[in-house]
């Protein structure tokens, strides 16, 4: 750590670390300086002029946000001319700024509208006519406003260096600088709204969000998205029991204020007009819709029939239900239809790497060591469109910490900008390149290996052998899927394993099994689509589906029961690295229930409720707590934030199944059947489609 | 695209010219040059310049609309007359300068005289101050210009010469 240099700030004496910036220093000892160029984590700007203070001795007011600290330096933030100096700063940005607060999605939470309120430039001597831009619409979910723009540069910075796009950039000069997107008259790039977020003012505008609602007229939800693995929190703006905005700018959750397009738009699928909203029973071979009571009496009388007449059963659990919900499905399907014939779709090698960290402990990844840590080696995954949580991580860790990135995969990856070394391997190979490493690895201080679908089975012990011999602290994650993919695993949606990684000890079929069994009697599927591409191997099977959409699953089904979404839901979902978080309800759509609740009203009229326990999530999670290798979370933990589970620290003494593993490889834009169901990220797709791809993006 | 060969070896000379990683270095005068012989920065030579220098065409485009020299899509007229009406030029008669040509060309800012002879810019400062108010047409200078000289410039160029040979105004040897 560098040398403290002590100053004062508005008569307070203070010590930072030399090299820190006054503005830094003051805001982190709660004095504030307005900026709007300034943003922490992105490279300085110094264009805005609105973080001006005086230092003694210096014959001018200096710029707080270049300006690093010095011995004995006195500033003073709060003088009568720095308050001018802020005044006349707003003036002049208001110059060209119209002042349409009113119509502005902004108003209300903009940091220029604060400053101006509190520094009161109302009145302006500017005589000049204000230069007119017409607003652009960039992509379905960016629209530019020029005039409301004051040049501050934040949103350049942030595609650049945050995300390492650089789809914006700033054309022609002076007062009549615009920022232009990278193909001309539209941007071709990831669609994270990052820009957006970051924009002071209101020039930026989002497609979802934009002439909606006010910001105080919103309720503001912090959850975990229902995408990818990464588990980035998102905060959901709700009104009237309506989602209309994701973001998360209060920086609460691992993720910061980050979020991908799934994360920031992608909530739209909910209220898609093919939502599920009644039950639907075969009636005549159709699918009707009939009362909850009627279709859980009905489910319950011939599981409990075929549970009595020794029917096989198949249980197909899903990626995006919540840990309380998997354990309960499990229990359910173990202790009352007593049956181990349940799976889900295994997107990842997990559980090869837990059993191959056995006896180790602190080896497991957490996303804040994808920024922490000197040295990262990517396997096999295309982070920045898989992701794109992890990849900004890594990118962030090369900006402040000039990480060393190695990425062995089998296409051009992102990551290649700013590798020390990039390896082109074809899938599946991607450990034949780690012995070519070795020296240059060895020399690190710490490296996190990150590693996709293609490295599974004996190739992850190899991996992990090769890890351990390297001498350097080293951890790891498998990367998965979907939000919940990790806690699918953890809680026994495998025969093989009950929750915790134990053994089950007993044979069950697996999904494909499960789906070509020519004797199956019922086939239970929880938030999956298995037979998207598959026939059902069993003509006389009691099919019964709970899913959100009539998916080709539950097209096949006699019992559709329609779900909640994640974000219709309490409860806790794990990572890809692990960490628990609470997921909590932001709305409710009419006629459907959350899967807990339903398994609970199944086993209910089975008459098993007793045996299985209360359906409430926080009593389930109890029971998780106790009983689960792992999760002795405490719930207040989970509620402040993630909360990485502890290792197993024993051998998972089953046979591995790689084969069984495939991850789906959803992009940016697609996340299964919620992706088919969100207009968003199909109007992006589509609008994509539309613009062949006409110069270099990368 | 392809240009002249001896543009292709002027542009040859500039990338050799820096380190392999600097090779952006060259973009401002392979701007400046392709337009020359390519009338302005179209998008093709943006995409050939970025291509060339390695940096994305939005960095280019950055680059171009940055400086008024360079002129992003349309081509300026065979001589491009710049007026400075920056604070130096302007205590000194840059805008009535400026006014006056608008006025004797008939064109405006940007505007180009419908035989693509002639065009019109008012322009930032062109480093004159000392010389103020000044004038540029393509790459000569005029210091200090009354009036009167710009109208003998503006009449010699509507009847047809090149800056060359109106002598009546010195041209400055820059």
């Amino acid at each position: 750590m560098a040398d403290l240099v002590k100053f004062t700030i508005d008569g307070r004496e203070l010590e930072a670390p030399a090299g820190t910036l006054v503005i830094e220093a003051a805001r982190q000892n709660g004095i504030e300086i307005p900026s709007f160029c300034y943003y922490e984590g992105y490279s300085l700007q110094a264009a805005c002029r609105m973080c001006l203070v005086e230092v003694e001795r210096m014959p001018k007011m200096q710029v707080a946000c270049t300006l690093p600290v010095m011995a004995n330096m006195v500033v003073k933030t709060d003088t009568e001319q720095v308050r001018n100096a802020r005044k006349y700063t707003l003036e002049f940005l208001l110059s060209n700024h119209p002042l349409d607060c009113p119509v502005c999605d902004k108003g209300g939470e903009c940091e220029l509208q604060d400053m101006v309120f509190r520094y009161g430039a109302g009145e302006s001597r500017f005589t000049e006519t204000k230069l007119h831009v017409d607003e652009q619409q960039w992509s379905p979910v960016v629209f530019y406003d020029a005039p409301r723009c004051i040049l501050c540069f934040r949103c350049v910075r942030a595609c650049d260096e945050g995300m390492g796009v650089g789809a914006l950039g700033v054309v022609n000069r002076g007062a009549m600088s615009l920022i232009a997107p990278n193909h001309g008259d539209h941007l071709e790039c990831d669609e994270c709204g990052q820009c957006i977020d970051i924009c002071p003012v209101g020039a930026l505008t989002s497609g979802t969000y934009r002439y909606q609602t006010r910001p105080w007229e919103m309720e503001h939800v912090g959850t975990v998205c229902t995408h990818c693995s990464d588990g980035c929190k998102t905060t959901l703006g709700v009104r009237g029991d309506e989602i209309v905005r994701g973001n998360n700018r209060d920086r609460s959750g691992i993720n910061g204020e980050f979020l991908c397009a799934k994360g920031r738009y992608a909530f739209d699928f909910y209220n898609h007009s093919e939502r599920l909203q009644s039950p639907l029973m075969k009636v005549n071979g159709k699918l009707e819709p009939v009362s909850w009571s009627t279709a859980l009496k009905a489910v319950a009388t011939k599981f409990s029939s075929l549970q009595t007449s020794g029917g096989k059963f198949g249980v197909i659990g899903s990626n995006q239900t919540t840990n309380e919900e998997n354990y309960y499905l499990q229990k359910f399907a173990r202790q009352v239809l007593g049956t181990n014939n349940i799976d889900h779709r295994r997107t990842g090698d997990v559980t090869t790497l837990v059993d191959a960290l056995s006896g180790k402990t602190g080896k497991l990844a957490a996303t804040t060591d994808f920024y922490e840590t000197p040295a990262v080696l990517v396997l096999g995954a295309d982070l920045a469109v898989e992701h794109p949580f992890l990849s900004f991580q890594i990118r962030a860790n090369y900006r402040h910490h000039a990480a060393h990135v190695y990425a062995v995969t089998p296409d051009v990856v992102r990551e290649d900008q700013y590798s020390v070394q990039s390896i082109r391997k074809p899938a599946g190979t991607e450990i034949t390149a780690l012995e070519g490493l070795r020296s240059a690895l060895a020399a690190e201080s710490g490296l996190v290996i990150a590693f996709s679908d293609s490295v599974k089975g004996a190739a992850v012990h190899t991996l992990v052998e090769f890890g351990e011999s390297l001498g350097i602290p080293v951890k790891y994650a498998a990367l998965v899927d979907y939000t919940n993919s990790r806690g699918a695993v953890d809680f026994g949606l495998t025969p093989e394993l009950l929750p915790g990684f134990q053994a089950s000890g007993q044979v069950g079929l697996t999904t494909g099994e499960i789906v070509t069994a020519t004797d199956l009697a019922a086939l239970w599927v929880i938030g999956d689509n298995p037979l998207q591409s598959a026939t059902l191997g069993s003509t006389k099977a009691f099919v019964v589906v709970q899913d959100m959409f009539l998916t080709e699953t539950a097209k096949n089904a006699d019992v559709v029961l329609p779900s909640a979404s994640l974000y219709e839901k309490n409860g806790t979902v794990t990572n890809g690295c692990g960490e628990v978080q609470r997921v909590k309800r932001a709305v409710s759509t009419l006629g459907t229930k959350p899967d807990l609740e339903i398994i609970g009203l199944i086993a209910k009229e089975m008459g098993s409720a007793a045996q299985m326990g209360p359906w409430s999530p926080d009593a389930v999670y109890n029971e998780i707590r106790s009983k689960v290798n792992g999760y002795d979370i405490p719930l207040p933990m989970v509620l402040m934030g993630a909360q990485q589970t502890a290792p197993v620290n024993g051998r998972v003494g089953v046979e591995p199944r790689p084969e069984l593993v495939r991850s789906a490889k959803e992009n940016l834009f697609t996340s299964g059947t919620l992706g088919r169901y969100s207009k968003i990220l199909n109007s992006v797709i589509e609008r994509r489609a539309g613009h062949a791809p006409s110069e270099g993006n990368s | 695209m392809t240009f002249s060969p001896e543009l292709e070896a002027r542009f040859e000379k500039f990338l050799a010219k820096y380190p392999a990683d600097r090779k952006r270095s060259a973009l401002i005068p392979m701007l400046i040059y392709g337009q020359d012989e390519v009338g302005s920065v179209t998008d093709e030579l943006v995409e050939e310049v970025a291509k060339r220098v390695g940096v994305k065409p939005l960095e280019v485009r950055e680059v171009a609309g940055f400086y008024s020299m360079l002129h992003v899509g349309k081509p300026m007229g065979k001589h491009h007359v710049q007026v400075c009406t920056n604070i130096s030029c302007m205590l000194v008669g840059g805008a009535e300068l400026y006014d006056q040509a608008c006025h004797k060309l008939g064109l405006g800012h940007k505007q180009v005289s419908a035989d693509g002879f002639i065009s019109l810019e008012e322009v930032e400062c062109m480093g004159a101050c000392s010389w103020a108010p000044a004038v540029q047409i393509g790459y000569d200078f005029y210091h200090q210009v009354t009036p009167a000289q710009l109208d003998k410039l503006l009449d010699g160029l509507k009847a047809g010469k090149n800056p060359d040979q109106i002598t009546e105004v010195p041209k400055v040897n820059c």
